[in-house]
């Protein structure tokens, strides 16, 4: 957050090494959290649906952040893991009554050990041999999925399970499934912050930058790297489950290969190796199609088109725009919106007097 | 055969005998074979390091000294030949392995983690000594808590005594090269090493920073007594810093002695600057 250390002096290492060591960033963090618990006061249904997508895709792309960003591992998996999440949930919610809070640890596990599993090729292979070998495990698990009728039910792979309830209260409007997500997510946030910035993290980072020295100062690279696979993994299964439980349903087409790809876009144009950058990438994807649609819709009513006689042309017209402004955005800042926050921090860090 | 047989014990043959008898062998390089391809890096080098003693590697590029480095850090294993660490055969293990048994190396290129600060990349040299799990790393409270500031108060004290207390928390890809270098000492020394391989320590470095850095080695071996085997072109402080030194040329041990016993060996002198046109 905000860097305002002046007259700030450190005397313990507990206070040194705080997740936010200086008051003004504590303060504005605890502003932010305060803000997104209120946040459904003031959002509509709609405006909070779009909120809880953002908040969903946050919790994923931090997991692939850890895997990609932080250990270097690159993955084309992350779709095919949050499917098993989502499909344990929607097994344990329906065959075993249990309730969504258990269900989303559920599914991390199973996706974890699955993730794992898939991770195997890393401890031979790296990056683009690795991004194929994790792009078959999409295939794998996909397929899986969907030829075994154990897991998936059969009837188009589709399992539905019923409005999740909380000691009760039944989690039916976009304003409750935020009060189920927003939780989630702010474990997964802090659990991720906290897990870069101690000894686990270290090693991630460590076999990413030089895996020989990792390896020369005592960092076994084979158990991190399935670690790497195992924490990203389960982050995943959960996102997939809370898919399951905020849609009421379990489909694998939520799943595919272009959801891999879109979360591998969301931490690059976030920024790599940065917690807060998966959020900001899962704000940036998320949005950016809502809010082409209605730019490019009120472009065309502005000039006088009728909607119905040029939507297949809009359809296009969004997606060329939204794949331009990626590209756009990659050549302005190849390090992502989290770097472009860190230059507006920095320039306030000393602001009036930077010099 | 066990490691530690009577066999390997005895008493080194060469000029050294009289150094090496003064402690117990803590690292004994047994006829060490290393080829790449048709490529002969390192063959049947044979010498023993006492503890807290400081050795010097030199030899012309090429001689097979990083090599033989990498062969007792675990990165390459020899074909033959056998490194024993304390009575222990370490020749097939890994580096983790070799590193949790108390060596520690830094690399004749730079190979800090440079996305990291300083400090991180010193308390990655406490990794081994670390229990923290993923849990407790992600819970960061308590006792996972306590280790890390624990393992950061070690970490400090390497801080102070490599003089680096301004630049502790600067990302060290941003460092000029004289520190990094110093840094990636500090890293090994975190470990707490009770070996440390030096490849070239003052490469590229200025005479202000040799100068320093001569005096950081000889200061962790008066203060740590720890075992330093240290491969470096500038003669000048080889044969100022170093009890012994082992001459290697094209991957065989040409001579081993005091610093002055080598600088006489005709052999050495050839390897060095050719022999004399008739």
């Amino acid at each position: 957050m905000i860097n305002r250390e002046c007259g700030v002096y450190q005397t313990t290492y507990e206070g040194d090494m705080a997740l936010y060591p200086a008051p003004l960033a504590r303060h504005a963090s605890l502003g932010a959290v305060v803000v997104l618990v209120l946040l459904p006061l003031i959002l509509d249904s709609h405006a909070m649906a779009l909120v809880n997508l953002i908040t969903l895709a946050a919790i994923g792309a931090i997991g692939l952040n850890i895997l990609v960003g932080y250990t270097g591992q690159v993955s084309l998996g992350q779709g095919a893991f949050m499917m098993v999440g989502s499909y344990t949930a929607a097994l344990v919610t329906l065959r075993l009554d249990m309730p969504f809070w258990v269900g989303l640890p559920a599914g991390g596990a199973v996706a974890a050990l699955v993730g794992t599993f898939f991770g195997i090729p890393s401890l031979r292979i790296k990056g683009l041999y690795l991004a194929i070998a994790t792009l078959a495990a999409q295939f794998i698990i996909e397929w899986t999925i969907n030829h075994s009728t154990w897991i998936s039910g059969g009837v188009q792979s589709t399992i539905y399970v019923p409005t999740p309830s909380f000691f009760g209260l039944e989690i039916n409007s976009e304003h409750r499934r935020y009060y189920m997500v927003l939780p989630v997510a702010f474990i997964a946030y802090v659990a991720a912050l906290n897990l870069v910035r101690s000894r686990v993290g270290r090693a991630f980072i460590a076999v990413r930058d030089r895996d020989v020295a990792a390896e020369i100062i005592g960092v076994d690279i084979f158990r991190y790297k399935l670690l790497a696979f195992a924490v990203s993994s389960f982050y995943a299964g959960v996102a997939g489950a809370l898919w399951t439980y905020y849609l009421k349903i379990a489909n694998y087409e939520h799943f595919t290969l272009t959801t891999s790809v879109s979360y591998l876009a969301m931490i690059i144009i976030g920024g790599l190796g940065s917690v807060l950058g998966s959020v900001f990438g899962a704000i940036f994807i998320t949005l950016l199609p809502i809010a082409l649609v209605y730019v490019v819709e009120g472009g065309a009513a502005l000039l006088g088109f009728k909607y119905a006689a040029i939507a297949d042309l809009l359809a296009n017209l969004r997606l060329i725009v939204f794949g331009g402004l990626i590209i756009l955005f990659l050549a302005i800042e190849p390090e992502g919106l989290y770097r472009m926050w860190g230059n507006v921090r920095r320039y306030f860090r000393l602001w009036p007097y930077s010099y | 055969m066990s490691p530690g047989s009577p066999a390997l014990h005895g008493p080194a043959a060469g000029p050294d005998a009289k150094a090496t008898a003064v402690g117990t062998a803590q690292v004994e390089i047994r006829e060490v074979s290393k080829s790449f391809g048709g490529v002969q890096a390192v063959s049947g080098v044979s010498f023993d390091v006492a503890k807290g003693e400081i050795v010097s590697v030199i030899g012309p590029n090429g001689a097979g000294k990083t090599t033989l480095l990498n062969c007792i850090s675990g990165v390459f294993h020899p074909e033959r030949g056998r490194i024993v660490l304390e009575g222990e055969d370490v020749t097939h293990l890994r580096p983790p392995q070799i590193a949790a048994r108390g060596v520690a190396r830094t690399f004749q290129n730079i190979a800090l983690f440079r996305g990291m600060t300083v400090i991180d990349n010193l308390m990655l040299g406490r990794h081994l000594h670390m229990r923290n799990g993923v849990l407790r790393s992600m819970l960061y409270w308590g006792a996972g808590q306590r280790e890390e500031v624990a393992h950061r108060k070690v970490v400090e004290d390497i801080v102070d005594f490599l003089e680096i207390e301004a630049i502790r928390k600067r990302p060290v890809g941003s460092l000029p090269y004289g520190l990094q270098k110093r840094v990636e000492l500090g890293r090994a020394l975190a470990l707490h090493p009770k070996v440390l391989l030096l490849d070239e320590p003052m490469g590229g470095m200025n005479i202000e920073e040799k100068e320093d850095m001569a005096r950081f080695i000889l200061d962790v071996s008066d203060e740590w007594g720890t075992t330093i085997i240290l491969i470096e072109h500038d003669m000048g402080v080889v044969m100022d810093i170093s009890r012994r030194v082992v001459v290697l040329d094209l991957g065989q041990k040409i001579a081993e002695g005091t610093p002055t016993e080598v600088k006489a060996n005709p052999l050495v002198v050839k390897a060095y600057l050719g022999t004399k046109a008739t």
